[in-house]
């Protein structure tokens, strides 16, 4: 398919710098499309962080291939291109802030380019718009808030004009409001500037956002595939050491006890006209 | 409370002073310098602080700032003129019996503490008008020549930016571990000298752990962003020397002249 912008083909890899090798990603086939919004599920040490790092080089499979816009990440010479493309935002809010004041920050990507300073200047703007934080901007990493830091994070990916974000656990150390507003952020992203987005969490109301949702164990893909078709599999997902949504478990309790039949309800507004229909 | 500290001195404000290159600031601090080593009458070193005075008042700083930087020194000043007045020979002024103040000491005191008090306060102009990353990038620029025999000035001067960078963070962070340790019971503050240091292991122990983690964790996000080193980097901020510079500088050499004249006339 010509939409195609990432793809692994049984990409593997295994940590070696432990008393014994641990295989963190095991034959992983997956392909992403332009304008995707994909959730990534697992629990800890499924492998899903080091999926991630696979997708923009900062780590290159053992076997198999990572191809990303054409390009093998195995290639030392399309490193720089791979991670100019596919943008990280980490789970730490404060250890990926390089700047001491947020313009500062959402500069240092394309200060790396080799971007001219003109043009720096135009798509920092840009990126702070595009996020929401345009009144942030002289403001210092510390004085804000865990939500702020990591649109500041964002902000100074889409300052290198990526074709894909990946966000690896970044809500995970965020409070209910800060996670929310991040969450606002990239589906804004997503739905606006039809950005490319990987999203890996483990919380599960924030995979029904998603396009298509992966779930992942032991380095391998388990389940894949729409919301509401991965979360209807309640016993496989409970089986994983995952949660599904509350409205879910309803749902599938209600079912269970043979008051509804159909599977597949993932959001509260599905669940409450289902429910008045229930109720007549 | 602990969040709301300063990093450097930098007083904001429009003057021509906090609109020039930083790199003019530091050379001309660094000649303003070298010239009070040079002068060593009284009267040079009175017109140079007439200067230093002028320079506080065109930067709209409160001349009670340049006193507040030379605090941290004021007891080496005290003794050195406290030395220099008692024990330089020559006319003596008053005769306390077993010491004896002499005008050549007096004299000599007055442009000791004068040199230190301006060597400071010319030092302190530059701080309060320029951020500290306007002095990096003006340092890493004023360098570039170095970098043509190796010298890491890029390298340096991205050091000095996280540092800057991380200081509020890890003050935040030690502020949490003395809570958490005292949570626990830690006896942090109190005792002799030695219990006291011993007393922060328990603080900067885990400090020092996270530091590297956080060290480790921003090195992979600033390669996951590009970054390997200067090579074909830009930068959003350009320096650029203007008319205001010209005008400061010229000033500068005109007002140094006067300066080196008085010292070597009178």
């Amino acid at each position: 398919m010509q939409d195609i912008i990432i793809e692994t083909i049984d990409a593997e890899y295994t940590y070696q710098n432990h008393d014994y090798p641990v295989m963190a990603v095991d034959g992983v086939s997956m392909s992403v499309r332009q304008g995707e919004f994909i959730v990534v599920l697992g629990r800890n040490g499924s492998g899903k962080s080091t999926f991630a790092r696979l997708l923009n080089a900062l780590i290159t499979p053992d076997s198999g291939k990572v191809i990303v816009l054409g390009m093998d990440s195995a290639k030392e010479e399309n490193t720089w291109e791979i991670r100019k493309n596919v943008g990280m935002i980490f789970q730490n809010p404060d250890n990926q802030i390089v700047g001491t004041t947020v313009v500062e920050d959402v500069a240092f990507g394309p200060e790396n380019l080799g971007v001219p300073p003109a043009e720096i200047k135009k798509r920092v703007v840009q990126a702070l718009r595009d996020v929401g934080i345009y009144a942030l901007m002289e403001r210092a990493p510390h004085m804000l808030s865990g939500g702020q830091k990591q649109k500041v994070a964002i902000a100074g990916v889409l300052a290198m004009k990526p074709s894909c974000i990946i966000l690896d656990e970044s809500t995970s150390m965020l409070d209910p409001i800060g996670r929310k507003e991040v969450l606002d952020a990239i589906v804004q992203l997503n739905k606006k500037e039809n950005l490319t987005v990987i999203h890996i969490t483990h919380h599960m109301d924030e995979a029904c956002l998603a396009d298509r949702v992966i779930v992942v164990e032991n380095g391998r893909i388990v389940s894949q595939g729409t919301p509401s078709e991965v979360f209807s599999d309640v016993e496989k997902i409970e089986g994983l050491g995952l949660d599904v949504p509350q409205v879910t478990r309803l749902m599938y309790n209600l079912r269970k006890a043979g008051l509804v039949n159909e599977t597949g309800i993932i959001t509260v507004d599905q669940a409450a006209e289902r429910l008045g229909r229930l109720l007549g | 409370m602990i969040r709301n500290i300063t990093l450097g001195q930098y007083l904001p404000g429009s003057s021509p002073l906090h609109r020039a290159d930083p790199r003019t600031k530091i050379i001309i601090t660094m000649m303003f310098m070298v010239l009070l080593f040079i002068i060593n009458s009284i009267w040079a070193l009175l017109a140079a602080f007439v200067f230093v005075t002028a320079a506080f008042k065109i930067a709209h700083i409160p001349f009670k700032f340049a006193i507040k930087g030379v605090r941290p020194v004021l007891y080496i000043i005290l003794f050195t003129v406290v030395l220099n007045m008692f024990l330089t020979e020559g006319k003596v002024l008053v005769n306390l019996g077993f010491a004896k103040i002499t005008e050549e000491g007096l004299l000599l005191a007055a442009i000791v503490s004068l040199r230190v008090f301006m060597l400071i306060a010319s030092a302190s102009i530059m701080t309060y008008t320029s951020t500290p990353i306007m002095l990096t990038d003006g340092i890493e620029k004023l360098l570039a020549l170095l970098k043509k025999i190796k010298v890491p000035v890029h390298e340096m001067a991205m050091m000095m930016t996280i540092a800057l960078r991380f200081i509020p963070t890890l003050i935040d962070e030690t502020d949490k571990i003395m809570k958490a340790q005292a949570a626990r019971g830690a006896d942090i503050g109190t005792g002799n000298v030695f219990e006291r240091a011993k007393s922060f292991i328990p603080i900067l122990i885990p400090l020092f752990v996270s530091s590297f983690r956080r060290a480790d964790d921003l090195a992979i996000a600033m390669e996951a962003r590009c970054y390997r080193g200067s090579e074909g980097r830009t930068s959003m901020r350009v320096l650029k020397y203007g008319r205001i510079d010209v005008a400061i500088f010229l000033s500068f050499c005109i007002i140094c002249a006067g300066i080196l004249m008085i010292h070597y006339l009178i």
